[in-house]
């Protein structure tokens, strides 16, 4: 590594900067491949059926044992989805807006992949902080960016110039924007806890009090971390029904609504561009659950085994493992929001935005007076 | 019929009930499926399916147990047919005789068009000879209109033999089965 060594620290943090995006962005665009396949395996067996159980690949298919249980998981329909996305016809309707028609899809992709810049998705690897920007006010930048998100929804809806994308982009505007509101609401508590706007600060408090969802282990109980429990429950619930909301999941999936709506904002798509809204949302579904990981769950720390501090000099695996921790959590998530889809019905519109403006939003503000005041009193 | 609706309590209104009920069923689902490996699903090519007894599956002609024709060239199904999928050209008068006793004469061609076929059943119902059967076949292909003709050949080579010249018994019973309620099976 000398030639590393005679680079200048700008050169170096250039570099190993472009290095952690590459090395995120590959896993995270395959993991949103595989998350697709998941969910269609998790909503068959949740239906009593097999999935997707056809796609074999001539050689390895022919091996054995190996070959016939990977196609009988569906190891390979990803590849195909792939592929088939971008040999499909790009049709463009005549009557479609086109500038925005074709500017929407990118725009509701490229916020979902910015926001994952700032998680700390891992402890560190030899010098290097397992986050690609390590930014002070990590989850302004995030929130900021999350509302992007909606644009791309409702100009896919202006764009597509006819009646069901139209709906589904108003639909989606109304809804993200309400739940916005209580997202943001449902963190100050954390912040109130915590003191710090820099995500790998709050994953370094958490790993010394315990995990904000449920703050008892870490730091052993005291009357403050007993007090703390309930409102880091409520935020936590309030957080977690908002990302649902926030990334167009069911029960609050009103901008598709398939059975009302044809499929929303994105019926007038086709081929690889409906496959950048696909991609946007399972990436959107992968950030709400590294931000719930981090800001709750305790990023990439477990309370035992030594596992809740950064690894020492030249432990490259407990660095690794750390990592592993928080896609572990990650994908636990996922799984959650998997397993919700085929368990709630879709809210009505109506109910939906009273749930979100009558029932959250107050609770979110009695919760961060609730912390405030508990603060306030046990006197940290 | 007026359907009472109760007012929510204030914890049904916290749609904890329901979560945690709809958490019970998808998990009891998940977990079955995935330890039992009983799926519902059918592996439809793999697997052959199960068609049930009374599915009205493809017309096709049937033999008696000489292996004679038992279709008279009547030609009541094709009058019936209500999509003309039907057609027969009748032997004549200098045309082959039946190849069985009790018959004047048999079709010299016999053609189903399975294209405008409805297997609405009808055929079987007219037939007095008891010669045409909607069998369970339902996945008929081909890669030609003029393939989805079948032809005499084609139609006894596929309807098989029908055991036992009992013409009229079956009718009969059929209609006395029909005076009686519930009707048996």
């Amino acid at each position: 590594m000398a030639w590393l060594d005679s680079l200048s620290p700008q050169t170096q943090f250039v570099f190993f900067t472009l290095l952690k995006i590459a090395c995120v962005l590959g896993p995270l665009l395959t993991l949103v491949a595989y998350a697709v396949l998941a969910e269609r395996k998790v909503s068959a067996l949740i239906q009593d059926r097999v999935g997707p159980n056809r796609v074999n690949l001539p050689l390895i298919g022919s091996i054995p044992v190996i070959g016939p249980f990977l196609t009988k998981l569906g190891f390979w329909h990803p590849l195909v989805d792939g592929v088939k996305s971008f040999i499909k016809e790009d049709f463009t309707p005549a009557h479609v807006r086109k500038i925005y028609f074709w500017l929407a899809p990118a725009i509701a992709l490229v916020p979902a992949f910015l926001v994952v810049a700032v998680i700390p998705f891992g402890s560190t690897l030899g010098a290097q902080k397992m986050v690609i920007a390590d930014l002070n006010v990590g989850i302004l930048y995030t929130f900021g960016i999350v509302s992007l998100g909606v644009y791309g929804i409702v100009l896919a809806g202006y764009a597509a110039n006819s009646k069901f994308p139209f709906l589904g982009g108003i639909r989606a505007s109304a809804q993200m924007i309400s739940y916005e509101i209580a997202m943001g609401m449902s963190v100050i508590p954390v912040f109130l806890v915590v003191g710090d706007l820099n995500l790998g600060k709050i994953i370094e408090h958490q790993a010394q009090n315990g995990w904000n969802a449920f703050p008892v282990f870490g730091g052993g109980f005291s009357a403050q971390s007993l007090l703390l429990i309930p409102c880091g429950v409520i935020s936590f619930v309030i957080f977690f029904i908002s990302a649902l909301a926030e990334t167009n999941r069911l029960p609050f999936d009103m901008a598709e609504s398939e059975s009302e709506l044809v499929s929303g904002y994105h019926t007038e798509y086709s081929s690889m561009k409906f496959g950048m809204f696909f991609i946007g949302e399972y990436a959107n579904m992968f950030a709400g659950a590294a931000m719930m990981t981090t800001l709750f769950l305790g990023g990439w720390t477990l309370p035992f085994l030594g596992l809740d501090v950064p690894p020492a000099d030249g432990e490259w695996f407990k660095g690794l493992l750390h990592i592993g921790i928080f896609m572990g959590k990650m994908l636990a998530f996922m799984f959650i929001f998997m397993w919700i889809r085929w368990m709630l019905p879709r809210f009505r519109y109506d109910q939906l935005m009273d749930l979100g403006w009558r029932r959250m939003i107050p609770l979110a503000l009695a919760n961060i007076i609730l912390t405030a005041a508990v603060l306030a009193l046990t006197n940290r | 019929m007026i359907v009472k609706r109760n007012e929510l309590t204030w914890f049904e209104r916290l749609y904890l009930p329901a979560l945690i009920g709809g958490l019970k069923v998808t998990t009891r689902h998940f977990l079955n499926t995935l330890t039992t490996k009983t799926p519902v699903t059918q592996q439809y090519p793999e697997e052959p399916t199960r068609v049930l007894p009374g599915y009205r599956g493809a017309p096709y002609l049937v033999r008696d147990q000489d292996g004679a024709t038992k279709c008279v060239s009547c030609q009541l199904c094709e009058f019936v047919c209500p999509p003309k999928a039907i057609r027969i050209t009748p032997p004549g008068p200098t045309g082959q005789p039946a190849d069985r006793t009790n018959a004047e004469k048999m079709p010299e061609e016999f053609e189903i068009n399975m294209l405008r076929c409805i297997f609405c059943g009808l055929c079987q119902e007219v037939c007095p000879e008891e010669a045409i059967f909607l069998k369970s076949d339902f996945s008929l292909t081909g890669l030609a209109r003029s393939e989805m003709i079948y032809d005499k050949e084609k139609l006894l080579a596929l309807g098989g033999t029908h055991p036992g010249i009992q013409k009229w018994k079956h009718k009969l019973d059929e209609a006395k089965e029909q005076e009686t309620f519930p009707v048996k099976a």
